[in-house]
């Protein structure tokens, strides 16, 4: 089972267990949902901004551990920042989980890393990226539903 | 389980019948495949194999036009496929059998002809809440095109089709009745004799989609009495790329062209072009040869083993991981239907089916989990999706023992 303990990090089924900042903001400054049809997950971001800065953000929504588990520590990872590094962490974590040659940048991506096993997995990129996606599309202000088919 | 009584007309040698699909044979990262995604498609057996190789290197040639041996031959094996397919659907002529790319153009030939030729605004085309998407879409379109209503039966929690709802539904604006023969996502066989005997004594033509019927049971589109009956070939142990529709001559006659080409017409001018005769009228274009002859293998390989045996096998697994299932702690069937065969769709508490699906996999077990191409039938049953074992003749308890043995995987996995 060493390869599947790969894919299911103890992080990741802790955090699929006890998702983080699960819920909605009522006073939100942007938000979006997130749809991926093949498995049927559903996810919504609320985010609330100081400047340019993620003052505070919630998800709510179904789905598997892969993509609770990252829709969960992505709100613990982008809170703080500005939306300028956001997107460039949004674009970091798309090569961690797509690119077998994406290493060097784990260290930037700190507890985020911990999706690496997931390129070993194609069919399960969809679940680990739909959170981001959904964040990307909150941040652009874009209000369609975002969907990773 | 329930035991083999003395009864029983006809036992099924699986290793002799596994032996025949050479794909099975296989490991996955050390593994032995247990192939459980027969809904999806079924693994092809030798014979078929065989005969689509034969037919490439020895038997090619375009059909229907040429006066040399090799064309002759072609248009011989071509068209005696068709026999072979209108026998085993009981068909009552190979002219009522038109050679389609799957189930889902089967029902769109039907939608775009007989539909948009019978469908106007305020009429009703009638479906079961359990549809693939390829028997709802079709429908939609045209209904949309037309000002036409979609409606549909609803289903109980078990998964059974509540056919007085479905008569309630049926009135002088019902133009077609358009129902699956068994249910994908939740094994459900439906009472289609009974659906075409309400819908026919008002008149009302019926649809019956039998993509996943027609490999677990027996066929007979004249004792069902409906009036169209589609069959995909790659779920009839056959060739992608192929299917059938079946279509009462009466009907197929005053339906229009589907698409316009070669092969279709009798005659053509730029003044006027006239339609050549059932069944050509409705294959324009060089047809899928090889694959029409591949799926007249397959069904002779099926009618070669027996429905006798393979029901009475398939009927034998399904109780074992039925029950095998239904003891695994957490986890619950979805589509319990007295009569329903060889489907076991299933959630397990407090882990998604995509991670059950990526965990058996890693134990050789391949099924298939999330809507299925049956999106209302999971917003009816409130699930965002299921996992879904689906077996075929060659299969055996001992895979189902493996998709067990790999469940328990999850269960360490996810606590
Ligand atoms: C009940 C049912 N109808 C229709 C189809 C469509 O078959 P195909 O994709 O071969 O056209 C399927 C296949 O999944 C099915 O299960």
């Amino acid at each position: 089972m060493s390869d599947l303990r790969d894919l299911y990090q103890e992080v990741i089924l802790d955090h699929n267990r006890s998702p983080r900042n699960f819920g909605r903001l009522e006073d939100a400054d942007l938000h979006a949902d997130g749809h991926n049809p093949l498995c049927g997950d559903k996810l919504s971001i609320t985010l609330k901004l100081a400047g340019d800065r993620v003052a505070d953000l919630r998800f709510e929504g179904s789905g598997c551990a892969i993509s609770k588990a990252s829709a969960s520590l992505m709100t613990e990872g982008v809170k703080g920042r500005t939306l300028d590094e956001l997107r460039g962490l949004f674009d970091r974590f798309h090569r961690l989980v797509t690119d077998q040659g994406a290493a060097a940048d784990e260290a930037e991506l700190g507890k985020l890393a911990v999706f690496a096993g997931v390129r070993d997995y194609p069919a399960r990129v969809k679940c680990a990226i739909l959170a981001w996606h959904t964040l990307r599309a909150a941040v652009d202000d874009r209000h369609e539903v975002v969907s990773t088919e | 389980m329930s035991s083999v009584t003395a009864s029983e007309p006809a036992v099924l040698d699986v290793a002799r019948i596994r032996g025949q699909f050479p794909l099975l044979a296989q490991t996955v990262g050390g593994k032995p495949l247990a192939y459980l995604d027969n809904a999806a498609t079924t693994q092809k057996p030798q014979p078929v194999l065989d005969t689509l190789a034969r037919y490439y290197a020895a038997g090619n040639a375009n059909i229907h036009r040429g006066v040399y041996a090799l064309s002759q031959e072609a248009t011989e094996a071509y068209e005696g496929a068709r026999g072979k397919v209108a026998a085993f659907l009981n068909a009552a002529e190979p002219a009522e059998i038109v050679f389609t790319r799957n189930a889902t153009e089967g029902i769109n030939l039907v939608a775009q002809t007989f539909g948009r030729s019978r469908l106007g605004p305020g009429d009703e085309v009638v479906v079961s809440g359990m549809e693939h998407h390829s028997n709802i879409v079709p429908w939609q379109l045209v209904c949309e095109e037309k000002g036409a209503r979609l409606r549909a039966a609803p289903f109980s929690d078990a998964g059974e089709l509540l056919v007085d709802e479905l008569e309630a539904l049926l009135g002088p604006r019902t133009r077609l009745v358009s129902i699956v023969h068994m249910s994908n996502s939740l094994g459900t066989v439906n009472p289609v004799r009974r659906v075409v005997e309400l819908a026919h004594r008002q008149g009302i033509p019926v649809l019956v989609d039998g993509a996943q019927a027609a490999y677990h049971m027996p066929v007979d589109v004249q004792a069902i009495g409906c009036d169209f009956y589609v069959v995909t070939g790659h779920k009839l142990y056959g060739p992608t790329g192929i299917g059938a529709l079946y279509g009462r001559r009466a009907l197929l006659e005053a339906m229009p062209p589907y698409q316009g080409g070669g092969d279709m017409i009798a005659s053509v001018t730029f003044e006027r072009t006239t339609w050549n005769e059932l069944p050509h009228r409705f294959e324009a274009g060089t047809p899928h040869i090889a694959g029409a002859i591949g799926l007249g293998a397959a069904v002779d390989f099926i009618t070669g083993v027996g429905f006798d045996a393979i029901v009475a096998h398939e009927r034998r697994l399904l109780a074992y991981a039925t029950e095998a299932l239904t003891a695994v702690p957490g986890l619950r069937l979805v589509g319990t239907a007295a009569d329903k065969a060889s489907i076991l769709s299933f959630v397990l508490e407090g882990v998604h089916p995509h991670d059950i699906g990526t965990i058996v996999d890693a134990e050789g077990v391949a099924i298939r989990t999330g809507h299925h191409c049956t999106q209302p039938v999971m917003d009816r049953l409130g699930v965002p999706a299921t996992a879904r074992a689906s077996l075929a003749m060659y299969n055996t308890t001992e895979e189902v023992d493996q998709l067990v043995a790999a469940l328990a995987r999850v269960r360490e996995l996810f606590g």
